[in-house]
């Protein structure tokens, strides 16, 4: 079995006064989808956001692609080829959609250099994005700006994207549409996606950990996971009932 | 299409707007020979260079997110290098080269210090760490009273074709020589809008955008792989290195320089009015800005000298226009344009005609 492309050991960080991840061992292998599942306050945006340096760990070490990136700052880690989609979607409001996309895609100099193809295959999944083209961000609806937010962490290839809660508050057809294109999305580039929508999650992802409490309770395939009720109950008790 | 490429492609995207940028340029460049007289040149002048001035600290407010007190320093620096040059070497192009280079020079060290060592903290500290430094600046330009002239700043003589006895041509244009005074305000005049269009160029270049984003949500630029404290730094250096050519324009056309005039937080304060009646992250609203709150410190005291004499038989209203309580009036109209126009004249007018556009 190679080494997994993202590997972490014993991480713990904290917030100020506050111990959020308490020794999290975590691997994303370089195919397909892991979901990281939990309830609030679990520690799952902690786990990505100390992923990408935001936080750095207090303890214990983050291991990329065979590098040490624990104490790296976050653009050296971005620019390593890690994309993140946070919760927030983090979109730039007042540029267009197009601008947006632009400042993602690193390896080009002007709007014109844009991969055309790749474009063309993001609008293959989010038709409303080469509509709104040239529309400030800030004015499309959230399931819109969350297209925006995803697209643009794909405007280029990237080796590992972290995706945090993307189906948070979206309509159930703008959900099936994510599926889509995170089942093809998940053919070409290993996925670290943060969940609370189980039935979301069980039909997309290929390995799945739990976190509880700052650390990883359980970590398998999602397919085993999805097969054992009893298990899903132990493990993610009500944010199953509430998300199912 | 010329018009498009010349203004990178940011047009104005307002009727209302579109006339009144077009209204303030006709009049600058027709101000020597449709308003004749030395006052009025004078209010045109400073228009000019207040647009360069607030449009560079645009940069970092509007464009960056940067709140800095220490514009009026690099602008001052502008003046004294290229003032103190003249007084020192004569009244020469090579000074005015030489004190410019030494302004621009000092203004790019003292911005990438300040920038490298202070972007890092949080943006009230960087604030106060700017008004420190900008403070310490201007006791240091009244202290060093041999050197600077102290309080009372320094008078210099400008090269032969920029002073007031020059005659370029024997015969009269439309009734006005053309005099140093003339030649004077033109170079003021394309300086400003030359730095003006180059500013429009850089806001809607990829490195405008990355600045913008910046502003917005500094993690999430990090996260793209941004690294936001040398972008940051650098926009610094770009506003500071900008503002002192702006002060190197307003010493020229003065031909004086002083620590009220140049380095005083008077001018910051009317810099930040200016930007906000304008409209932050519009460099066109330092346009319109600039036009409105210079006329308004210019001609609002003499207007409310005519109104008052004209109400000298209502005695309430012909003491509220007493022409003394000019500056009560202009805090008025400021408290208005911020209650009216929240993101400036400029955002408001756009976000007026994006109304129309999508009913």
């Amino acid at each position: 079995m190679s080494e997994p492309l993202l590997k972490l050991k014993g991480v713990h960080t904290h917030i100020g006064q506050y111990h959020i991840l308490q020794g999290v061992d975590l691997d994303v292998p370089r195919t397909g989808i892991t979901v990281l599942l939990g309830r609030n306050g679990a520690g799952k945006t902690t786990t990505l956001r100390t992923i990408l340096g935001l936080w750095h760990a207090s303890k214990g070490i983050v291991r990329y692609d065979g590098k040490d990136i624990t104490q790296s700052p976050t653009p050296d880690i971005a620019s390593a080829g890690i994309a993140y989609v946070p919760e927030s979607m983090g979109i730039f409001s007042d540029l267009t959609v197009r601008e947006n996309l632009f400042l993602a895609a690193r390896s080009v100099k002007s709007v014109g250099e844009m991969d055309e193809k790749r474009l063309e295959w993001i609008f293959g999944f989010f038709g409303a994005l080469k509509k709104f083209w040239n529309q400030p961000a800030g004015t499309l609806s959230g399931g819109q700006k969350q297209m925006v937010a995803i697209a643009r962490a794909i405007v280029e290839p990237r080796k590992l994207l972290l995706i945090d809660e993307p189906t948070k508050g979206l309509a159930p057809a703008i959900i099936q549409g994510m599926i889509a294109a995170f089942s093809e999305l998940k053919e070409t580039q290993p996925i670290l996606l943060v969940e609370q929508n189980f039935s979301f999650v069980s039909a997309l992802g290929d390995t799945v950990a739990v976190m509880d409490g700052g650390r990883i309770v359980h970590s398998g395939s999602m397919a085993e996971l999805a097969e054992d009720t009893d298990l899903q109950h132990q493990l993610l008790g009500l944010s199953l009932d509430a998300h199912q | 299409m010329i018009i498009k490429t010349l203004l990178s492609g940011d047009l104005p995207r307002s009727r209302i707007l579109s006339a009144m940028l077009l209204a303030v340029l006709i009049g600058l460049i027709l101000a020597p020979f449709v308003f004749p007289g030395a006052r009025s040149l004078n209010v045109a002048a400073t228009i000019c260079v207040f647009v360069v001035l607030v449009a560079s600290y645009d940069l970092l407010l509007g464009y960056t997110g940067v709140v800095s007190f220490a514009h009026t320093m690099f602008y001052g620096i502008g003046a004294y290098g290229v003032g103190l040059a003249l007084n020192g070497m004569g009244p020469s192009w090579w000074a005015v080269f030489v004190g410019t280079s030494g302004a621009l020079a000092l203004s790019l060290v003292l911005a990438l210090v300040i920038g490298l060592f202070s972007l890092r903290v949080k943006a009230i500290f960087y604030a106060m760490i700017t008004l420190a430094v900008a403070s310490a600046f201007a006791v240091l330009a009244s202290q060093l009273s041999d050197f600077t002239g102290g309080e009372d700043g320094r008078t210099f003589r400008v090269p032969e074709m920029l002073q007031p006895g020059f005659r370029l041509l024997d015969t009269e244009i439309l009734g006005r020589a053309i005099d140093g005074k003339l030649i004077t305000y033109y170079l003021v005049f394309f300086s400003a809008l030359a730095l003006f269009l180059f500013m429009l160029r850089i806001v809607n270049s990829p490195f405008g955008r990355v600045l913008q984003a910046i502003r917005e949500n500094d993690f999430r630029a990090e996260a793209l792989g941004y690294r936001t404290v040398i972008y940051r730094t650098l926009a610094n250096c770009l506003g500071a290195l900008i503002a002192t050519l702006a002060g190197v324009l307003m010493a020229l056309w003065l031909r004086y320089v002083g620590p009220k005039t140049m380095l005083s937080f008077e001018v910051m304060t009317d810099i930040l009015l200016i930007v906000v009646i304008g409209g932050m992250g519009t460099v066109y609203g330092a346009v319109i800005g600039s036009a409105l709150f210079i006329l308004a410190q210019n001609y609002l005291q003499v207007m409310m000298g005519k109104a008052s004499v004209a109400m000298s038989g209502i005695p309430f209203l012909a003491n509220l226009f007493h022409p003394d309580r000019w500056l009560l009036w202009l805090g008025v109209l400021f408290v208005l344009s911020v209650y009216f126009f929240p993101t400036g004249i400029v955002g408001r007018l756009r976000a007026r005609a994006l109304t129309r556009e999508r009913p």
